[in-house]
């Protein structure tokens, strides 16, 4: 039986480059400009795409005539995407393309496209369930444990309503690609090639979907991308405007065509997070355990059906539960999945309710969630949530600051305290790696993967050079494209755990080669060897070493090259799932103007073995100001009148500004036990309790639930002045 | 964008020989910070485009004997940090600070602040300035959360400019060029409410530029008080600008003009009856406030409105009594 070889990590007191604070290796090339995103790329004869968009919510196109358009001087190609008798369910809604010279004719013409629409009734408002008649649909009742007997035994009963409404990803570079389609002409290779430079989460798995719509083998399809500007969830498939921009892109005979999304039909149609609205009950004891639990929820994922989470969240396990959920159908563009789906939304439920009892019983909320952590349904988490609130009290100052509800003070600004937890999975995906050891000493890395900004190509690097015994600058990475070993695609906070693992295990496959090849020469078997510090050397034995070049050049002419996978289930000691975290928000509030101002944010979060703290750190900030920005302004705004979005643009979908954050104070729970569980992924979850920990900050400080994010002067003006939010 | 004709006059003398007897036939072109989004979206769609910002007489802040002359393509910027506006004019240079984003201040002009369209997202997604359909407006039963509290219609954008309020609160002037010859109307009276889709929101004729912005000279204590919530890009929510002038400590005669709450810079008589003959106080400023936002009628979704303008008015009243004269 060969040896399987020990690919468990160093402990962390003996790791070199694992756990070290390095900065993001593409730093400098994103700050500089260096970076080429897709969508900077102009491929020789490029060609430029534009769209036309159904400006109705819900339409049937009845007539389409593009004739003239094709005639017009500069125009190349015209793609129409929805022909006569198409039902569009949305606003911007692609129904044609257009590839000309230059972008000023490819509008141009594109707006020149000869179309009728019957325009049918809509539905975009979701916020009023009464509104939403048959185009809302009831699930089932779900019911746990006797949940009518626990109320009436209940020592307190709090009721609460919230909301959360219809949010953008709002990547700043907007989804798109630029694409070629060549007809097979070569009399040696008939059959059509693609190339694509897309802007997307997912390289690996781009070529398989894009074969199924473009009956194109996905071998002919060669996908590029070194650098993403924001993807969040909203671009994991090639979508129709790599469909349409193929389809240009044959008909101008093979010529690239950049098509990419304007703001507006960026922010309609490529994806929002759902929305949530709740009634909820709480009963419980006065010592603070929840012992009941009823939920009637709805909300709109857009047009498909998607039902608002279940509640409650996380501390899953409350012994009495009553829940009636209802999705309702809007004409707007479709959900994706956006930073922790459905996380956000259902964290904001759960928690402002927990708060609202907490405040019910007069008790600390803190310690109502101490109090309850015994619910949270993974094995170990309900010590992490305890370890973590304890944690996140001690960061913001939650003893001296904290005060009951409503106790701010008489000035008119009220200063206010809120928590809120988050949990997220985050284990490994599938991955495959390549380690290749040359006898010159170069190393390589090759992984289909990408990195979408969260610095994946860095940790890669930090683990190959760690596993090699190396450093950073050692290890050449290659990643970005379908031809090299298949990855998964960035999503569900797998990253970390897919790539690490592979790459692990690739490394030490390959140094494993590099020990029979050398063991000779250091009059040692294989298995006494290891790799420290540039040498191969004989364990306990220090002296008797070479140094790497030395060992690569025993290698001959042949290279190594080993891979490595990870099939995705969980290993212990290097790869799981399941993750914790709580924040808490300091904030004041304007009492006269309904200003939210944040003075803090304290964000705790635990993600297993990290592979690098500053990394994980910015992880957590970008996910805190992102949550600050949806928690404060963001709101889709839509005119039932017209069914016409009002603000899809950067000026009335509001988002934040660094002065807008306030002071960001991030604890990495890096412990001997959550290290020993092994990689896990950090995305996601610190993206997940923000608007309720500042939803309960507000809360706290007025006396009163505002129940709708945003926190805007108006809901909090609307809840002061007593007007139904 | 639609294709066009650009000229570059260097004279207000060739640039009014350039523009149209209609509206659609040429647009001016100054910071162009507005107008290319106008023109991005379809809204204006001139045949030519006239820039003006080789105009060197257009340019520049002068003191003189009666006051101020602002040019035209005195940038947000410059308005902001010119020492007599500072010194003098308090609230126009406040306004003019609070305008979100540097590029934005260095881009954009005084005389395109006053001449720029409304932000009614109605009117932006294309559904006309007054957002009729039907013979109604779309706007009391609509989105409205960022619309006009005061009068009856069929307008209830709010007026966009900053300056605006500030401008009417100094009794200032424009001076409106055609190929005819010079006019002065006072900012008050530049600004209108259309009562039909085919008027506009300002004075200003289709053949005319505005050159200048002329101010009287004043002792006045004056601030603008804007309600912003974010810091970062953003539009006031409401604003309120107001000058006292002052015996000791007694207010002698006060303007009081709101902003970003109806059609045009709203001045308040009630607000300014209330001030005559008081000290600033909280209690007179709060006074003043509820006077200014005394015949407000708010649509379905912006009483909150009608809050932060009634603050507004006391916050900036506080703080013009502490300001020097
Ligand atoms: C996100 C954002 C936030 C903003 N916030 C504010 C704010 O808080 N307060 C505020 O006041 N403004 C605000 N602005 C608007 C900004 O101040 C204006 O766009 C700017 O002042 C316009 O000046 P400009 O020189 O760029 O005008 P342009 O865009 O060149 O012109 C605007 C309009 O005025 C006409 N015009 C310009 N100059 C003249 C002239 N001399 N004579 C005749 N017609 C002329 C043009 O034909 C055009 O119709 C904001 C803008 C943005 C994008």
């Amino acid at each position: 039986m060969a040896n399987t070889p020990d690919y468990s990590y160093p402990p962390m007191d003996k790791r070199k480059v694992i756990g070290q604070r390095y900065k993001r290796l593409d730093g400098p090339m994103k700050s500089s400009g260096r970076a080429k995103y897709s969508s900077d790329l102009k491929p020789p004869d490029m060609l430029f795409g534009a769209y036309l968009h159904s400006p109705y919510a819900h339409a049937k196109v009845t007539s389409i005539d593009t004739s003239d358009v094709e005639k017009m001087p500069g125009v190349k190609a015209v793609y129409v995407a929805a022909p006569a008798g198409t039902e569009v369910n949305w606003q911007g809604y692609e129904i044609a393309g257009v590839a000309a010279t230059t972008e000023e004719i490819a509008r141009e013409a594109a707006r020149m496209i000869k179309i009728e629409y019957e325009v049918m009734p809509h539905l975009v408002k979701d916020d009023d369930l009464a509104l939403a008649g048959t185009r809302a649909k009831q699930g089932g009742e779900r019911v746990v444990g006797d949940p009518d007997k626990a109320f009436q035994d209940a020592d307190a009963v709090s009721e609460g309503q919230y909301g959360i409404p219809v949010v953008y990803h709002c990547c700043l570079e907007p989804h798109g690609q630029i694409i070629q389609w060549k007809p097979g002409t070569d009399p040696d290779n008939k059959s059509d090639q693609i190339h694509v430079w897309p802007s997307t989460q997912n390289v690996p798995d781009y070529a398989g979907s894009l074969s199924q719509n473009l009956k194109v083998p996905a071998t002919n399809i060669k996908v590029r991308m070194d650098y993403i500007g924001g993807g969040f969830g909203s671009k994991f498939t090639p979508d129709a405007w790599a469909i349409v921009g193929a389809n240009l892109s044959k008909k101008a005979g093979g010529r690239p065509v950049k098509l990419y999304l304007d703001r507006a039909p960026e922010l309609m149609i490529a994806g929002n997070r759902p929305s949530a609205y709740a009634k909820i009950k709480l009963g419980g004891k006065k010592d603070g355990t929840i012992t009941a639990w009823q939920t009637e929820s709805w909300g709109s994922g857009g047009f498909q059906p998607v039902n608002p989470p279940a509640q409650p969240y996380t501390y899953a396990n409350v012994p009495n539960i009553r829940e009636v959920r209802t999705t309702v159908s809007l004409n707007g563009g479709s959900q994706r999945a956006w930073r922790a789906p459905g996380n956000q939304q259902a964290s904001y439920l759960t928690c402002c309710a927990i708060e609202d009892f907490a405040a019910k019983i007069g008790m600390d909320p803190i310690e109502v969630f101490k109090a309850n952590a015994q619910y949270a349904a993974r094995t170990g988490a309900p010590d992490t949530y305890r370890y973590q609130l304890d944690k996140a009290a001690e960061l913001a100052e939650w003893k001296k600051l904290w005060h009951p509800r409503g106790q701010s003070g008489s000035g008119t600004i009220k200063r206010g305290m809120g928590v809120a937890i988050g949990s997220w999975n985050g284990n490994g995906h599938r991955s495959q790696c390549r380690t290749v050891i040359n006898p010159d000493g170069s190393v390589s890395v090759e992984i289909g993967s990408q990195d979408l900004g969260t610095g994946t190509r860095t940790i890669i690097t930090q683990v190959a050079a760690e596993s090699l015994g190396l450093q950073m600058g050692q290890v050449k990475l290659v990643i970005g494209n379908n031809d090299l070993p298949p990855d998964g695609g960035s999503g569900g906070s797998t990253t970390v755990g897919g790539v690490s693992t592979s790459t692990r295990k690739a490394a030490i496959n390959a140094l494993m080669k590099l020990y029979e090849a050398c063991a000779p020469a250091l009059g040692a078997q294989p298995e006494d060897l290891e790799a420290v510090d540039g040498h191969i050397r004989v364990k306990g034995s220090p002296n008797k070493s070479l140094t790497w070049q030395a060992a690569c050049r025993k290698l001959g002419a042949t290279s190594i090259s080993e891979m490595g996978a990870h099939t995705g289930q969980a290993i212990p000691g290097l790869v799981t799932g399941g993750a914790a975290g709580v924040q808490i928000a300091d904030l004041s509030v304007d009492t006269e103007t309904g200003i939210v101002k944040m003075n803090r944010y304290v964000a705790v979060h635990d993600c297993g073995m990290v592979i690098n703290p500053r990394l994980a750190e910015s992880q957590v900030y970008g996910a805190v100001i992102m949550g600050i920005s949806t928690a404060l302004y963001e709101e889709r705004i839509m005119d039932q009148q017209t069914g016409k979005t009002l603000n899809p643009d950067m000026e009335f979908y509001k988002l934040a500004g660094i002065g807008d954050i306030g002071n960001i104070i991030v604890h990495m729970d890096i412990r001997e036990e959550n290290d020993k569980r092994g990689v896990i992924g950090l995305g996601e979850p610190p993206a997940v309790p923000i608007c309720a920990a500042v939803g309960n900050a507000v809360a706290n400080a007025l006396g009163v639930r505002v129940p709708r994010i945003p926190m805007t002067p108006a809901h909090v003006l609307d809840t002061l002045e007593g007007r139904t939010a | 964008m639609q294709s066009f004709e650009y000229a570059n006059p260097t004279t207000v003398q060739e640039a009014v020989g350039l523009l149209g007897a209609k509206w659609g036939q040429a647009d001016v072109l100054a910071g162009g910070t507005d107008l290319l989004s106008l023109m991005k979206e379809h809204l204006h769609t001139p045949k030519r485009v006239v820039n003006i910002k080789n105009i060197k007489e257009l340019e520049g802040i002068q003191k003189t004997a009666d006051g101020l002359r602002i040019g035209a393509l005195v940038t947000m910027d410059e308005l902001s940090k010119n020492s007599d506006v500072v010194a003098g004019y308090k609230l126009l240079a406040d306004a003019a600070a609070g305008i979100p984003s540097p590029q934005i201040r260095h881009m954009g002009t005084a005389g395109g602040d006053l001449c720029q369209r409304p932000r009614c997202w109605y009117y932006r997604q294309g559904l006309g300035l007054l957002a009729m359909k039907d013979g109604k407006s779309l706007i009391p039963d609509g989105e409205n959360r960022y619309h006009s509290i005061f009068g009856d219609g069929p307008a209830y954008f709010v007026s966009a400019s900053s300056l605006g309020p500030a401008l009417v609160a100094l009794g200032a002037k424009v001076k409106l060029v055609s190929a005819k010859g010079p006019r002065e109307v006072p900012v008050a009276k530049f600004f209108v409410t259309p009562k039909d889709e085919a008027s506009r929101e300002i004075a200003l004729q289709p053949n005319e530029i505005l050159t200048e912005i002329i101010v009287p000279a004043a002792t006045v204590r004056s601030a603008t008080y804007e309600m912003r919530q974010k810091e970062a890009l953003d539009w006031p929510l409401a604003t309120a600008s107001v000058a006292l002038t002052m015996n000791g400590n007694t207010v002698t005669s006060a303007k009081i003009v709101l902003g970003h709450v109806a059609p045009t810079p709203y001045e308040s008589a009630q607000a300014e009856a209330a001030l005559k003959g008081k000290t600033i106080t909280a209690a007179t400023a709060e006074a003043a406030g509820k006077a200014a936002v005394q015949n407000a009628k708010p649509l379905s979704q912006n009483a909150y409105k009608v809050t932060l303008a009634k603050v507004a008015v006391k916050r900036a009243l506080l703080e013009a009594a502490k300001a020097k004269g």
